[in-house]
């Protein structure tokens, strides 16, 4: 007889890592029993810092965020990892393969690091990852890391949707400016080159502080036009160490902006109107495909045969929902 | 709402024979499956600790190095120890008949060894999963 | 009746036109041929038969004859003629003695080169008392961390007269310290030692796994022990560039020559940039492949082979003396097409595999046990695989006529295809930026990786037959064999002499000296064998060097391809 969620969460909050992975599969397996019971982990939650770090495939991100976690495990933070890779478009598997490159912290009872895959565009990746960004939270890690891969809307949204957000760009990996092919150079609170051991990286931050004097006003500035946020770019080798212990540095300054500020208070709005929306579009979908609900059913037929059309049926579903 | 199985497949020890863990990767990625591969010599700790965060249904180590006897022990310890028995441990590699009795009773599952077809490999693994039921 | 004239192609084309259009057909129509296409195992489609039309663009140069440039028949003039191959079967198992007496036995039986398998702890660089060895010390072959195992290993075995092959990679610039600390200790002439050290660490990377330190400190050891043995040991092979592993991995035959060659380049490469001079170290230079099962592509893969080296030897790399440009190899039966079920099958192939082996002009074969797929081999499988070899040799006088398929239509044809995509491949690799860089991004192993599952699934369709797994398959068959066993005292053995060495030895000066060897270490202009000689002569074990050498160069980590 399996445990009940709600043992599970009891279990979590006093830091039970077993309990908080085994929520993490139920959660996202959308098990109903378990949907009642992350409401209040994510009231419990609340206290970690949220670390999001996207970039293209082979940047670097995974390597990086081995070391860096080897940095903030120096000061004692406990820190959770959410790894996220691409699943097969044709077999909807896949192999998750950041973990091999975290080796060095397997054995650190401080980390917890979860593989996730996407699993395409109707997966719910979103609410997923981010369901377990608060398991991790409740669990009392300090630092949450999600590392997702900035090919595609939902991975890089999930990025944007932490406290602090990375980019990772790398020498080596063509001529343009990587984040602004992946669309991803105005989500960035810090941009980190990485690889920096190497003779071409210098190149790279070059052309990516000149895009950014250029581009548009990323400062970020207070009531007085007092700048409180530049976007700086951090320089970082995950073979010699360079840029780490400045990167960790840089998080921790950006977090401090953040902390009980108007500015972090209206992050924090813009996250949880992210969330809601993402749950909700969620619990929608699968409310939609689980139905066994005669009433869609009948819609479908309906408007097959041309009696009704999607939009007067779409919108009379939704009145049902009251918001 | 079915997830895909979530299987870690491992390496352990010092054994190098990686042909084999490849081809079972990529077949149970092609069928569909979650797949994270530990990497090449791994200790039972890391292999474990992996296990329990990743909260897989299958736990598969490949071994052909004939030190199955020495670390099968200490992993099936090491899940009980963790509170994850409930781990489905599979062998796969090189395995002398002899020692497959002893392994099974010790908790390991299934043994699917030289020449298995990838496919036999897939639906094993599916019907040990559908066997275990929910949990 | 006109003789067929390789001036006359026209006169060929038409009869070829005729034999289709009549005999071929009339035949087809009865009965339609096995296969609309068929290919080697390696994927080059073969043709029903061949004729002068597909040798005629072959410049008559390139085929030559054996002993001359550019090899293809062979490396030498008489070949077999004078001497047979060596034969060579690995062993190592247990401790020193353990496999000191199979050696003995193996002799006895008329082997005539000696091959040592090492452990995993040994191959890996970890002392038998390390927790990783745990289980493993003296399992897949012979446990050694001390000169004092090595003596143990070759008591009794004169070096000056047989020559030793070390299966030896990460660790074996250690191992061939040992050996020379050993055969200094006797009072051997070191320029009399014959043998090889595999050595071949890039190969590591992509094939057989086994490394300790990134790829360029691992590199420039090589480096170390191609330039010390070309002053020290004018016959002895410090390295056996291995085409064996990376096919054995899964890939092709056609990858595994060119990724070998690809690496045999960038070892010359480095050792030129010393200064050396190429025919200085070249011709000492060997190679190590397998033997497939697919009969002539095989010979033809070994002919191109010779061919392409010789070719790079002298048109890349200048070399002057023939030495440098003559290829010589060790050859293995493939150990991964052979099965458990219906084990004994298993003879019949390896003889079919040894047998391309030696049409196609190897210098040294080990045909492996009937029992591969069980446990490393008994006694009586190697000395059925022993026979093997000396039934091939002394009752089938295939070894009387060097090259006896040169001048097959089809041979010709094949090996020139090989070479050319060889070249081919090669290029590409330039075209990339390299070996070293095409290791980093798993190039290499990928392809290895593509072709071993397209292999597996070819078994599993039946595609690729294989007698007794799916084709012939009996059911509920019960093995009748006896399997190596694995003594279970072989740890506390070794560790109870590791740990008197380390009783023993003087730890002042074993600490002095591996301070000195980071210094060699840390610059790349020395040479890291000599400290390496004092070392283990000191009484420091593998582990002590290792370990010391980890602290400057860390450790490599894979980036798995799958
Ligand atoms: C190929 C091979 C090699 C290659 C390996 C290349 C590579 N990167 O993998 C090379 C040549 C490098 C090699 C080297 C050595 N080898 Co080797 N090798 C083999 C061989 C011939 C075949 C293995 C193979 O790849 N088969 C093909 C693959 C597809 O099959 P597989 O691995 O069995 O996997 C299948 C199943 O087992 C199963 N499976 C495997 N893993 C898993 C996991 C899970 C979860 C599941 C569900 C299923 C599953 O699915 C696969 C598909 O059917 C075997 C003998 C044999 N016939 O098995 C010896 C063998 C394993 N090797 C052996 C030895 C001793 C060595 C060396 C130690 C020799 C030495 N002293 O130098 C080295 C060590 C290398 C290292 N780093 O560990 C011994 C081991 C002895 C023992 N266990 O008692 C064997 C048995 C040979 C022998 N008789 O001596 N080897
Ligand atoms: N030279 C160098 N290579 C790096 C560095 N960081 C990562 N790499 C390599 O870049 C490749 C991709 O790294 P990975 O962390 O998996 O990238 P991800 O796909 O962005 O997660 C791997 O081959 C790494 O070894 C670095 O700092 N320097
Ligand atoms: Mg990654």
């Amino acid at each position: 007889m399996p445990t009940s969620s709600a043992d599970l969460v009891a279990r979590l909050k006093k830091g039970d890592l077993r309990a908080a992975s085994r929520l993490m599969s139920r959660a996202e397996a959308h098990d109903d029993e378990t949907l009642n019971s992350l409401g209040a982990i994510y009231k419990a939650a609340g206290q970690a810092h949220i670390v999001g770090l996207t970039g293209v495939p082979g940047s670097g991100k995974s390597t990086l965020v081995s070391k860096l976690v080897e940095g903030m495990r120096e000061d004692g933070r406990k820190v959770g990892i959410i790894a996220i890779d691409p699943s097969s478009p044709f077999s909807g598997g896949a192999i998750l393969g950041d973990r091999i490159r975290m080796t060095n912290l397997v054995m650190d009872e401080g980390v917890f690091i979860r593989s996730m895959a996407t699993r395409g565009s109707t997966g719910g990746l979103a609410r997923s990852a981010l369901t377990s960004v608060d398991i991790l939270d409740a669990a009392g890690f300090d630092v949450i890391i999600i590392e997702t891969v900035g090919v595609g809307q939902d991975e890089v949204e999930i990025a944007k949707a932490s406290h602090s957000t990375l980019v990772v760009s790398a020498p080596g990996l063509g001529d343009d400016v990587q984040a602004i092919k992946a669309g991803i150079l105005e989500i960035a609170d810090i941009h980190v080159v990485s690889k920096c051991d190497r003779s071409d990286s210098n190149r790279t931050i070059t052309d990516l502080k000149v895009m950014l004097a250029m581009g548009i006003n990323i400062a970020i500035k207070d009531r007085d036009g007092k700048p409180l946020w530049q976007v700086p770019v951090v320089g970082t080798s995950s073979e010699t160490g360079e840029g780490i212990k400045t990167l960790i540095d840089t998080l921790d300054k950006h977090r401090n902006v953040h902390l009980n500020t108007e500015l972090g208070e209206e992050r924090l709005r813009q996250i949880a109107e992210y969330r809601t929306f993402k749950t909700a579009e969620d619990l929608l979908r699968n409310r939609f495909f689980k139905s066994t609900n005669k009433t869609i059913k009948n819609v479908v037929e309906q408007i097959a045969k041309r009696e009704s059309d999607p939009f007067t049926a779409s919108n009379d579903l939704l009145k049902k929902i009251a918001f | 709402m079915g997830l895909p199985i979530r299987v870690l497949l491992a390496k352990v020890g010092l054994d190098g024979h990686d042909r084999g863990v490849k081809v079972v990767a990529r077949t149970l990625r092609d069928a569909g499956m979650d797949v994270i591969y530990t990497g090449l010599h791994r200790t039972p700790e890391e292999v474990v600790n992996a296990a329990v965060q990743e909260d897989v249904d299958i736990l598969g180590i490949s071994l052909l190095s004939g030190a199955h006897m020495t670390i099968c022990p200490k992993i099936m310890q090491l899940l009980e120890d963790k509170d994850a028995a409930d781990t489905i441990v599979v062998v796969g590699g090189v395995v002398p008949d002899e020692d497959v009795t002893p392994l099974k009773e010790m908790g390991v599952k299934e043994l699917l060894l030289q020449d298995t077809p990838p496919k036999e490999i897939v639906a094993r693994l599916e019907k040990l999963v559908e066997e275990r039921g929910p949990r | 009746m006109s003789t067929l004239n390789k001036e006359d192609p026209k006169q060929l084309v038409k009869q070829l036109e005729l034999w289709e259009d009549n005999e071929v057909n009339t035949f087809l129509n009865k009965q339609p041929e096995r296969e609309d296409n068929f290919y080697t195992l390696g994927g080059f489609p073969v043709k029903r038969t061949y004729t002068a039309l597909d040798t005629k663009d072959i410049p008559i140069d390139d085929i030559g004859l054996p002993g001359q440039y550019p090899f293809t028949r062979g490396p030498y003039p008489t070949m077999y003629r004078s001497r047979y191959w060596t034969m060579r079967q690995i062993a190592g198992f247990g401790t020193g003695e353990d496999t000191n007496n199979r050696f003995k036995y193996l002799i006895s039986q008329g082997q005539t080169g000696l091959s040592t398998d090492f452990d995993m702890p040994t191959l890996m660089g970890y002392d038998s008392d390390h927790p990783m060895s745990d289980g493993e010390v003296g399992r897949e072959g012979v446990a050694i961390d001390t000169l004092a195992d090595m003596e143990a290993l070759f008591d009794g075995i004169d070096l000056e007269k047989i020559s030793v092959s070390m299966t030896i990679n990460p660790t074996a610039w250690i191992l061939l310290a040992m050996y020379i600390a050993l055969a200094k200790r006797r009072g051997d002439d070191l320029n009399k030692l014959s043998g090889t050290v595999q050595a071949d660490i890039l190969k590591e990377y992509v094939a057989q796994k086994e490394y300790i330190y990134p790829i360029s400190p691992s590199v420039r050891i090589v480096r170390d022990c191609i330039t010390y043995c070309a002053e020290n040991m004018k016959r002895y092979n410090p390295i056996n560039i291995s085409g064996y592993h990376i096919s054995e991995a899964g890939s092709s035959p056609l990858h595994e020559i060119a990724f070998t060659m690809a690496n045999a380049t960038t070892y010359v490469e480095e050792v030129v940039k010393t200064g050396m001079d190429v025919d200085q170290f070249a011709p000492r230079l060997a190679f190590f492949f397998v033997g497939q099962a697919d009969f002539f592509e095989e010979i033809a893969k070994f002919r191109a082979a010779r061919r392409v080296w010789a070719k790079i030897m002298k048109n890349q790399f200048g070399a002057k003396k023939a030495e440098s440009m003559r290829l010589r190899f060790h050859c293995q039966t493939a150990a991964a097409s052979l099965t458990k079920p219906q084990y004994k099958v298993n003879i019949m192939r390896t003889t079919v595999q040894a047998l391309a082996a030696v049409l196609g002009g190897a210098q040294s074969l080990h045909t492996n046990g009937m029992d591969e797929a069980f446990a490393i081999p008994t006694e009586e499988a190697m000395k059925i695989a022993l026979r093997t070899q000396q039934v091939i040799a002394d009752e089938t006088n295939v070894a009387n006529v060097i090259d006896p398929l040169g001048g097959s239509y089809f041979l010709e044809n094949l090996t020139t295809q090989y070479e050319n995509k060889i070249f081919e491949i090669l290029d590409e690799v330039k075209e990339k930026g390299g070996t070293i860089k095409l290791i980093e991004e798993g190039w290499f192993q990928k392809h290895i990786a593509d072709f071993a599952y397209e292999t597996a699934l070819k078994k599993q369709d039946g595609q690729k037959p294989v007698i007794g797994v799916n084709k012939y398959v009996e059911e509920n068959e019960q093995a009748d064999i006896t399997t190596h066993p694995y003594d279970s005292t072989t740890a506390d053995r070794q560790i109870s002499r590791l740990q008197t060495v380390r009783a023993t030895r003087d730890n002042n000066k074993i600490e002095k000296l591996l301070n000195e060897l980071i210094e060699v270490a840390k610059d790349e202009r020395q040479n890291i064998m000599p400290i390496t000689i004092e070392l283990v002569d000191a009484g420091a074990t593998m582990g002590d060097i290792v370990e010391k050498l980890r602290t400057l160069w860390g450790t490599y980590r894979e980036n798995p391809v799958f």
